[in-house]
């Protein structure tokens, strides 16, 4: 079979192309119909689970510095391999809606102040014991230790207690929080025998995979748990592996010459290469991450709201998905949230380049000269290239923006958060709420745009403990507005996640939690046979 | 071996501690000054003011810089490198298996590079001005002006991806059986190779071109030897000095410059682990990897310097 068709048929089987088209380019080929048709039905034979094998991911974002203990984790490579060797309390779908996963069930209180989850009986740890309520309850405990450095430690910080009843596990909450089961799905959570307290280093999980090889910086290897309680559904490979490959082009290579079989950051630059290549699939996916334009709301000139619109006006949105992002990407809107979010509500008005309203909004705000942008390498990729893109779209409104490019050591010490206008990327957070109220929020840590709204404060917190689903959407509505028209970010882009996985590789769904299937490929794809 | 030999050597031996002591003077004070501290770079773009302060107390780093000094001076001194603040584990231990899967790179790159460089420069010699000598020296030069991440990915392109004769990631890990080894290494040992090759091979050249100028090689001449007895026999031992010089100094350079190879290739070496632990500013790391860099230039350079008092036999046997 040729390349071509044994590509087609498997973007036929992945579902990204129909029959009808698939049979008119393979016509094309000059192959008969009949033959064609026997192709198909080949390759969608093959998409079913196959045991077995050694399933190796190469992936950017690991170094020698990581450590097996999860309140540590930050970048891609601890991360994803804790998604195949440990598991939370929730998982969220790829549609956004939660999954039982440790917790059986949960439900809360009229208020939502207090939330019981049933913990999931006859699971196994990979030392052999069986987790129990109390190793859960242990795990909370741990990550919200105020001298932990948890990365799970704002998360737990709304927690005011967590204690086992029976088979159930009790959190209470200083606030109302509707969103609580969602936060449970953070990768810290894992939940480890006595909440991994005795050593936060054993890398023992309840996951699918046990830890076998953890080399930080050079390679993770996990192999099958025997006793995993969910294996029709995940853990597929006999064995798998994390190559840790920090450079672009040799990840790329590393796939081609069969060393992987998939790889995270394909960059957008040369996706449309990677793409040529026999067997490769670019498995792209619409995620949360945005990348962001950030003027602090409280410094002169950014104090003032008519030249912050100016700014945005000024932003050319289409350009930059297309051009930074190769069009693998979607256009912002001014505030953090995209469809990707559950109860986003999409008939907000989406604002478009217009120099002529910038022009207006950029006079009325009476300040004259250039507005310096600070920028860098490390605030996301092709941020450069975008404020060059930015400072040209701006200049035909009249606004001069001068570009400083800072050196990427120390970026986020001593420009991003510090500086009043400078370039930034967010990772996007699981819920609406989790979002504002990381970097939104009069009070939030983050709130690197300096926003202080109390109307938008007052309904973040009721949304909080708003039950009613129609409700809730109504205030995140109002809220997304309210960021959009005052707010200090400027966001001109939602950037796909972009990962390549060679023909080996079966099972793959798309999934915009996070990058790799949402960080679950390793356990979710099989090796065809 | 005759006293001002001794005196010589230790001399050098002495001269190679000092300037170790300054070094440790000066990597401590330049991991100082980088901008954000180590609890800044764990934290990242997600520190907590609360968080940083935590990790501050935690480290010591409320010290004065000279304390600091002073700790950890007399750590390495009795073989205690600290532990990694970004991952809390012994530096020694982990640092022990990277050096020596870069010592084994450097081995490999040295046992071709080095008999093929001095090899290739006697032949140049031999056949001086001519056809063979131009070739030899145009396709070394070629070689070493062409950026090593260049000719990394040509053969990773060739070799690896299209030929697939050896695998573009060396990545190697204990227990891996040697050929395994080998073949992994096999690429990052040829671009390391054609990048040192023809610094070695002009110096051989040149040295002992400049030997052939003496008297006695026209003796050796008019004896009746061949041109490759006398350039073996009388020249080379002669250009001694001039070429370990060299050697040693693409030795070194094996050992602590091939941080773009290793990325390139994925090799799990000292350089690669050095970056990480700069990126996260994991300053007792940074030191040890420095000093230890440091100390494989210093020793080598001892070494270079001892071979040519050796093999300088007015030196061995003085009136």
């Amino acid at each position: 079979m040729s390349n071509e068709l044994d590509y087609l048929s498997r973007r036929v089987a992945l579902g990204k192309l129909s029959r009808r088209d698939f049979l008119g380019r393979a016509a094309a080929l000059g192959v008969t119909t009949v033959f064609a048709n026997s192709l198909l039905t080949s390759a969608a034979m093959a998409e079913g689970p196959v045991k077995g094998g050694t399933l190796k991911a190469g992936m950017q974002g690991g170094a020698s510095t990581d450590s097996l203990d999860p309140a540590t984790w930050q970048s891609q490579v601890p991360y994803k391999f804790g998604r195949q060797w440990g598991e939370q309390l929730v998982e969220i779908q790829p549609d956004g809606t939660l999954q039982p996963k440790l917790a059986e069930e949960w439900g809360s209180s009229d208020d939502a102040k207090v939330w019981t989850f049933k913990i999931r009986k006859g699971v196994q740890f990979h030392d052999g014991k069986d987790m129990t309520p109390d190793d859960v309850v242990a795990t909370m405990e741990r990550h919200s230790d105020a001298n932990s450095k948890s990365g799970a430690l704002g998360v737990m910080g709304g927690i005011s207690n967590v204690k086992k009843d029976g088979d159930t596990v009790v959190f209470t909450l200083k606030e109302a929080n509707a969103d609580l089961p969602f936060l449970m799905d953070d990768y810290h959570l894992m939940i480890q025998p006595n909440g991994g307290k005795d050593k936060p280093t054993a890398g023992i999980g309840t996951g699918p995979y046990k830890v076998v090889t953890d080399e930080p910086g050079v390679r993770h290897i996990g192999s099958k748990f025997e006793n995993y309680w969910n294996g029709d559904k995940r853990g597929h490979a006999e064995q798998i592996e994390i190559i840790v490959i920090n450079d672009a082009t040799a990840r790329t290579s590393a796939l081609q010459s069969g060393q992987v079989h998939m790889i995270n950051r394909v960059e957008p630059k040369i996706v449309d290469l990677v793409k040529r290549v026999p067997g490769v699939t670019i498995q792209n996916v619409a995620g949360k991450g945005h990348y962001v334009f950030i003027a602090h709301c409280n410094t002169a000139p950014f104090n003032n709201n008519d030249l912050r619109l100016a700014l945005k006006y000024a932003m050319n949105r289409e350009d930059m998905v297309q051009k930074i992002l190769r069009g693998y990407g979607s256009v912002g809107n001014d505030f953090p949230i995209n469809k990707a979010y559950p109860l986003f509500s999409d008939d907000i008005e989406q604002r478009a380049y217009d120099p002529d309203k910038a022009a207006f909004h950029f006079k009325k705000s009476g300040h004259d000269g250039p507005i310096l942008l600070r920028t860098s390498d490390v605030a996301f990729p092709g941020a450069v290239d975008a404020a060059q893109l930015y400072q040209q779209s701006a200049a035909k409104a009249g606004i001069t923006i001068e570009v400083k490019r800072e050196p990427g050591d120390g970026y986020w010490s001593e420009v991003w958060n510090k500086q009043p206008f400078s370039e930034s990327y967010w990772g996007g957070r699981p819920t609406q709420d989790q979002m504002y109220s990381t970097a939104y929020l009069s009070t939030a840590d983050w709130n690197d745009t300096r926003f202080f709204n109390e109307k938008f404060d007052k309904l973040l917190i009721t949304a909080r403990g708003e039950l009613d689903e129609a409700k809730r959407k109504a205030m995140y509505r109002d809220m997304s507005v309210i960021v959009r028209d005052e707010g200090g970010v400027i966001v001109p882009m939602f950037n796909d996640f972009i990962d390549a996985t060679s023909a080996k590789v079966g099972g793959w769904v798309p999934d915009g939690n996070q990058e790799m299937s949402g960080g679950y490929a390793l356990s979710r794809c099989w090796l065809n046979a | 071996m005759s006293t001002p030999v001794l005196k010589l050597v230790a001399q050098r031996i002495a001269m190679g501690i000092l300037l170790l002591l300054a070094v440790s003077v000066l990597i401590f004070a330049g991991t100082q000054i980088l901008p954000g501290d180590v609890a800044q770079s764990i934290l990242g773009q997600s520190a907590t003011p609360q968080a940083l302060e935590n990790l501050r107390r935690d480290m010591g780093l409320n010290d004065p810089a000279y304390i600091r000094y002073l700790h950890w001076l007399g750590g390495i001194l009795t073989g205690d490198l600290g532990t990694a603040l970004s991952s809390g584990q012994d530096i020694a231990s982990s640092l022990k298996g990277r050096l020596w899967n870069t010592l084994f790179l450097a081995f490999w790159a040295a046992i071709v590079s080095i008999p093929l460089a001095i090899g290739l420069g006697l032949l140049a010699v031999r056949y001086r001005n001519g056809f063979v000598d131009k070739l030899i020296s145009g396709l070394g030069l070629a070689s070493t002006s062409l950026p090593e991440f260049f000719t990394g990915y040509l053969l990773i392109y060739f070799v690896a991806v299209r030929l697939q004769w050896f695998p573009s990631v060396s990545t190697v890990y204990e227990g891996m059986p040697l050929g395994e080894r080998l073949s992994a290494i096999a690429l990052p040992v040829t671009v390391l190779t054609l990048v040192v090759l023809a610094h070695m091979m002009r110096m051989t050249r040149a040295a002992i071109l400049n030997v052939m100028q003496s008297a006695y090689i026209e003796t050796a001449e008019l004896k009746g030897l061949s041109p490759l007895q006398i350039i073996t026999r009388h020249a080379f031992p002669n250009a001694i000095a001039p070429i370990v010089n060299v050697v040693m100094l693409n030795l070194a350079f094996l050992v602590v410059g091939v941080v773009v190879v290793e990325v390139i290739f994925v090799y799990p070496g000292m350089g690669q682990y050095l970056v990480d632990h700069v990126a996260k500013r994991d300053v007792p790391v940074v030191q040890a990897c420095g000093l230890i860099f440091a100390a494989v230039y210093v020793s080598l350079n001892i070494i270079a310097d001892i071979v040519a008092i050796v093999s300088n036999p007015r030196l061995r046997h003085p009136k």
